[in-house]
């Protein structure tokens, strides 16, 4: 399954995040952090992944604006972003 | 050598002088009297009958002053985020040549990012404060002053003043109301604020006390917070700052829930602490949490038909609101809150300001602080030996304030820190924190919506709380719990260079500010 539209999820309020979702072929995710270091913003994009196999999605790119989400934030946005991103 | 808390601190500091390692809460209080200290060095001044002392130009004041290079010059800050004097004054001072000042003011806010400036022209050598926020607490962290900044608590300011570790030459005091004469208050005037008393202090014990006002009245101008006797000149200004800018909001009650579901647990723990009855004295900060456990506690008064003795600290409208519901029946003002506390301060009888000498000075005879039974303070981090941060936030950078925090909590009877237990997934409960401003052997128990955790040391508290449906953990317990859900915090990279010292309320260094490495 391929995201077919853009979509987006969540808010840039403290403790939350943004998630956009695009078409594309292939998985491509980028997460940048206001409050974490390079590191975890690598945790996030493995994160991100483990989750798009699990819904089966083979094809997106993943644009994430975190704001210090928790991972269980982290995984709903994705989820409802995803939701929103397929026909 | 290394203090108490196993801080590693040179003996010896250029252009502060010798180091006196923290030895424990009222180590040095203990001792004082062997010290033979004395309060003198305040330059004799004289004033004869008719003498003028109203100038429009600050600049020919600041002559008059004596002021020289590397002067110490004091302001008050409470008109926090809007003030509008300090910066109005490094001005004229940088536009006069004046080099090597030493800053020494109540605090910094946000309104003062400015500073730096003029510490990269020289205009200022030294800063001496409670707080630093925004662009200054960076620039300072990042290691950008030759001599450390030196942090107080407003309780240890007032004892460096007197005692003459901070040698004030020129004291700015903004006065919202004064009369040709000097007689100053904060609670009459367009930039009202309330409480002068950080600045009752600085006018006390400086060599030179310069009065800017916005509203000149006729003699006599009363209420009299600062005396005629000891100010030397009064300068007219347009505008002294904006009052709408003192509580920035900050008295509203939170509607964070996670802020609420603490509060009601602090207020329970109050109630079952020993401490709670009547005639009971209550301090709560002004923020989030703190003022939240000020709203469930007053409800458990009302409920119990408990009236308090006093309300004391920074006073913001919400306690004004509490006693006037009946619940207390004095309030001890240092520093308003809000634009909403001035008006009681004026007409209540009961609303007394008082100077942060009389509020939390350890080297006098008796600060009011000193009779505080229960005392809410917030964290920014707090370790599991109960050591409390709330100057250096989670990227190294200095950004908050000492205020009263270590002052009250050695006082009270009763120390509650309320604190999330994580803020965006930085958790607040720690191994080690940053920056002790508030060593753990004050603190008495902390409250996070997650659990409760009783310094082990008090054994009598533990056994109030048992069998009252109160759920305490060990703190080690806590912050594993923690730790599970907000996975590794960042680590920041510190260098060796000292940014800054952490005074304790009695004079030693308890803490460093260290460099942050980017």
């Amino acid at each position: 399954m391929k995201i077919s539209k853009k979509s987006s999820a969540g808010s840039l309020e403290s403790s939350d995040l943004m998630v956009y979702l695009e078409p594309m072929d292939t998985i491509k995710v980028e997460a940048v952090s206001s409050v974490s270091t390079s590191q975890h913003q690598k945790e996030i994009e493995a994160l991100v992944k483990k989750e798009l196999k699990k819904a089966g999605i083979t094809g997106a790119y993943v644009k994430v604006q975190d704001n210090g989400a928790l991972n269980l934030t982290i995984k709903a946005r994705l989820k409802t972003a995803i939701s929103r991103g397929i026909e | 050598m290394k203090n108490k808390l196993g801080v590693k601190l040179p003996d010896h500091i250029d252009g502060i002088g010798k180091i006196l390692p923290y030895k424990g809460p009222f180590a040095r209080v203990r001792g004082l009297k062997k010290e033979g200290l004395t309060t003198t060095g305040v330059k004799m001044r004289s004033s004869l009958p008719g003498k003028k002392k109203v100038f429009k130009d600050l600049k020919k004041v600041i002559e008059l002053s004596g002021l020289k290079d590397g002067g110490t010059i004091s302001f008050h800050h409470h008109l926090r985020n809007g003030d509008f004097l300090l910066m109005n004054v490094m001005k004229v001072l940088d536009e006069m040549g004046f080099k090597d000042l030493i800053l020494s003011p109540s605090s910094l806010t946000s309104a003062h990012q400015g500073i730096v400036d003029y510490v990269r022209k020289g205009v200022v050598k030294r800063i001496c404060t409670s707080g630093l926020r925004g662009e200054l607490g960076k620039f300072i962290s990042k290691g950008n002053m030759e001599i450390p900044v030196v942090i107080r608590s407003h309780g240890g300011r007032a004892r460096a003043i007197k005692s003459g570790d901070v040698k004030i030459d020129v004291a700015f005091i903004g006065a919202p109301s004064s009369d040709r004469e000097g007689n100053l208050n904060g609670v009459r005037g367009p930039s009202a604020c309330g409480s002068l008393g950080y600045a009752m202090v600085d006018a006390e014990y400086a060599d030179c006390v310069i009065a800017v006002t916005d509203h000149l009245v006729d003699y006599p101008n009363t209420p009299i917070s600062i005396p005629q006797y000891q100010v030397d000149y009064i300068v007219l200004t347009d505008k002294l700052g904006n009052p709408d800018k003192i509580g920035s909001g900050s008295t509203r009650l939170t509607t964070n829930p996670v802020d609420h579901i603490i509060a009601e647990k602090a207020a329970k723990l109050i109630f079952n602490s020993g401490y709670f009855g009547n005639g009971m004295t209550f301090q709560t900060g002004a923020g989030g949490a703190s003022l939240a456990v000020a709203k469930y506690v007053a409800d458990i008064m009302e409920a119990k038909g408990v009236v308090g003795s006093y309300a004391i600290g920074g006073i913001s409208s919400y306690i004004v609101d509490i006693y006037k519901r009946g619940l207390f029946k004095k309030m001890f003002d240092v520093q308003s809150f809000d634009k909403g506390v001035v008006s009681s301060l004026l007409n209540n009888e009961d609303h007394l300001e008082i100077s942060a000498d009389f509020y939390a000075n350890p080297f006098n005879s008796g600060a009011i602080i000193n009779n505080l039974d229960v005392v809410v303070l917030a964290a920014y981090e707090i370790d599991t030996d109960f050591n409390v941060n709330v100057l250096v936030d989670s990227h190294g950078y200095a950004q908050g304030a000492s205020g009263g925090h270590s002052d009250t909590s050695a006082a009270a009877k009763l120390t509650v820190i309320v604190a999330p237990s994580f803020r965006a997934r930085i958790p607040t409960l720690v191994d080690r924190v940053n920056t002790i401003i508030t060593p753990g052997e004050t603190v008495d128990i902390l409250v996070t919506e997650r659990g409760i955790a009783v310094n082990p040391k008090r054994k009598d508290l533990l056994e109030n709380f048992k069998g009252k449906g109160l759920n305490i953990i060990d703190i080690c317990d806590l912050k594993k719990k923690v730790d599970k859900i907000t996975l590794k915090p960042r680590m920041v990279e510190f260098g060796d260079k000292i940014c800054g010292l952490i005074e304790y309320r009695d004079g030693t260094i308890i803490d460093t500010i260290d460099q942050v490495i980017e």
